[in-house]
């Protein structure tokens, strides 16, 4: 597989070369599109996230199956369904079937279960893109969000959500204490927190991503610290526990809720609208599956071994609350899928 | 040894609650106050529903491991067709129908083709999960609609007290009423005991299997509504989590025998009250996820090996089909 894509990436090389020499005389005989014709063409992509089943994931997939379909080549998914032990099954039958994928996308469920099992893929030949989760694993380019700055970016929204005449107490409700983007987006929100040392965080209990358990942690913390002016929790697919027990306790308009997530209409800018959540920090999900896009193609064509770049593509982040709200802010993924079954 | 022998794992559970509970209202601020005390049996309402209905399983030498799955996804199921446009009375007759029905094929495999119960309803509960996960709903977690009758029976209060709580108290009046004085309450007792000897008297052992399968399952979907008008969606990834064992949890460690033919809804309550307060007080405390769940199976394992050295199995009483 390995010399098949040297082959044809030489070929390719070549062709455009020949291309290029022979230009002058035809004048609008553009040399790249069968270079990138003969490096794209057929190429397989398989996208391994923590699930199918939730918005991002979903979103992902549905703008690179348009980006994909374009250049003839294949989109697969698996669904190791919150399950790492299925995940890293899925990866490991990737790497030993005969039909390798080309490039491996793969959303890590913590900071090392996958680092060795990504290596031995690159080994093989298949260049592998890390998405939205961090792992101590040298990527041939991660791409998604910068965990400590989106916690920077939760602080700073939850210490203006307080204001200066508040309690200035703050609590926080984190996911687990293994995955990257819990971990560092901790890190985050102490590093902003020290530079307004009045502020303090008076609780920081673990949701494990799970809604039920965010509303007892978060009713228990309100009960403790009646006066909490705000509260950050780790991500929208709990924090919906969190704003439960606040509305429970009638604590809707003392205690700024922050949160993040990945955009889309009913979990992020639906909930902001009706007063659930007061600022989501968002991924951008159409330039992270952009930024997706362009690192394949360039990858396909760049003739390097995998493994031999590590590069970070952050996606730019932004702390957004009901007053910022456009009709674009967000995307829709029910619009997303009628879309795809549409194109079917 | 006439007091300790005296303590079985019931009691032994039930002073660790106390204990617990008296040390905390001591030490901690804000724990022994009534907002507190009502968030603890909130916390564990959904738990205790979920074991009460378990625990008839469990008192008949069953297992039913495919609640968590029916209590998720036939919420799940409700939600996403009340969100594609169905009629509140269509789409609920759908949704008890399919959870009808998974009590009536997990009852009738047990009770008739004689499949181990622990087999049957994990199988069913993958079922139940890739079925309406793949066919029916559209992603993880599905919203409830707003206005909706789920979404304001979960901000229901009672003199300040979240309804969730009048429903496990009133949930476990009903299973008490049943178990204790009904006829086929006792005989649930009698045919968890010795299912052999029950239907040798005459006793309708299968069908009544098959009801309490059915039963069990109501009462799961009666949480998943409770728990998706708390949380105003229904989150399908708790098929995943660990709420199945904590389940398994509650029913047995206040005393109800995996063995069957022992226990009740006592029981429950006692298992369901040490842990509302462990969580309670870890929480207060600050203490991590992780270690919480470290000091909960230590308390846990500790007052199982404590029963075991006090009351040793006896084996020539000891019944077959222990799990």
């Amino acid at each position: 597989m390995k010399t098949l894509l040297k082959t044809a990436l030489m070929t390719a090389a070549a062709a455009g070369f020949l291309g290029a020499a022979t230009l002058p005389a035809a004048a609008l005989d553009d040399p790249g599109p069968a270079a990138y014709s003969a490096a794209l063409k057929g190429k397989k992509v398989m996208l391994v996230p923590l699930s199918m089943g939730f918005d991002l994931a979903q979103g992902w997939t549905a703008f690179l199956k348009r980006e994909i379909d374009a250049f003839g080549g294949t989109l697969e998914t698996r669904d190791p369904n919150w399950s790492a032990e299925a995940g890293a099954q899925a990866i490991t039958e990737a790497i030993s079937s005969a039909e390798k994928p080309d490039v491996l996308i793969v959303m890590s469920p913590d900071l090392n279960s996958y680092s060795k099992l990504l290596k031995k893929a690159q080994q093989a030949g298949i260049y592998v893109i890390l998405v939205d989760n961090p792992a101590n694993f040298k990527a041939d380019v991660y791409t998604g969000s910068d965990w400590t700055q989106l916690g920077r970016l939760e602080a700073e929204a939850v210490v203006k959500g307080c204001g200066e005449g508040s309690s200035k107490k703050i609590g926080l409700v984190q996911g687990d204490q293994v995955n990257a983007t819990s971990l560092f987006q901790y890190a985050g929100i102490m590093e902003v927190l020290a530079k307004y040392p009045d502020f303090q965080v008076v609780a920081k209990p673990d949701s494990n991503w799970d809604a039920t358990t965010s509303r007892n942690v978060t009713t228990t913390m309100l009960q403790q610290n009646p006066d909490i002016c705000g509260i950050i929790d780790f991500w929208d697919g709990d924090a919906t526990g969190a704003a439960a027990a606040i509305r429970d306790a009638g604590l809707q308009d003392k205690v700024y809720l922050v949160t993040t997530g990945g955009g889309e209409k009913t979990a992020d800018c639906d909930r902001l609208e009706d007063g659930t959540y007061d600022a989501v920090v968002m991924t951008d999900l159409a330039h992270e599956s952009s930024d997706m896009v362009a690192m394949i193609k360039y990858l396909l064509q760049s003739g390097q071994a995998p493994g031999t770049s590590s590069a970070y593509l952050y996606t730019l982040l932004k702390a957004t609350t009901k007053a910022d709200l456009t009709p674009g802010t967000c995307w829709d993924l029910q619009a997303l899928q009628a879309l795809q079954a549409a194109a079917k | 040894m006439g007091f300790l022998g005296s303590l079985n794992q019931e009691r032994i559970v039930f002073a660790i609650a106390v204990a617990i509970f008296v040390v905390a209202a001591l030490t901690l601020p804000g724990f022994f106050t009534a907002d507190n005390l009502v968030a603890i049996v909130r916390s564990v309402s959904v738990l205790g529903i979920l074991a009460l209905g378990m625990a008839i399983i469990v008192i008949g030498r069953g297992i039913d491991l495919s609640m968590v799955a029916v209590m998720a996804m036939s919420v799940a199921w409700y939600l996403q067709m009340l969100g594609n446009g169905m009629s509140d009375g269509a789409a609920l007759g759908l949704a008890l129908a399919g959870v009808v029905a998974i009590g009536f094929a997990n009852g009738f495999l047990v009770a008739y083709a004689e499949v181990p119960a622990i087999f049957v309803t994990l199988a069913s509960a993958s079922f139940v999960y890739g079925l309406v996960r793949s066919q029916l709903i559209g992603s993880d977690a599905v919203p409830v609609p707003p206005g909706h009758w789920v979404a304001e029976l979960g901000a229901l209060r009672l003199a300040d007290v979240p309804v969730e709580v009048f429903v496990f108290a009133g949930l476990a009046l009903a299973a008490f009423v049943f178990l204790r004085f009904t006829k086929w309450g006792r005989y649930v007792y009698y045919a968890g005991d010795n299912p052999a000897a029950a239907r040798n008297v005459g006793m309708p052992v299968r069908p009544m299997l098959v009801l309490r399968y059915v039963l069990s399952s109501l009462v799961a979907f009666a949480a998943g509504i409770l728990t998706a008008g708390s949380l105003q969606s229904m989150n399908t990834r708790v098929v995943n989590s660990p709420q199945l064992y904590d389940i398994v949890l509650v029913t047995v460690i206040g005393g109800i025998g995996l063995a069957g033919g022992k226990g009740g809804v006592r029981n429950v309550l006692i298992g369901a009250a040490l842990i509302g307060i462990m969580l309670n007080a870890m929480t207060i405390l600050d203490i991590p996820l992780l270690y919480q769940n470290l000091i909960k199976s230590a308390i846990l394992l500790a007052a199982i090996i404590f029963d075991g050295v006090l009351n040793p199995r006896d084996e020539q009483t000891a019944q077959q089909g222990d799990i």
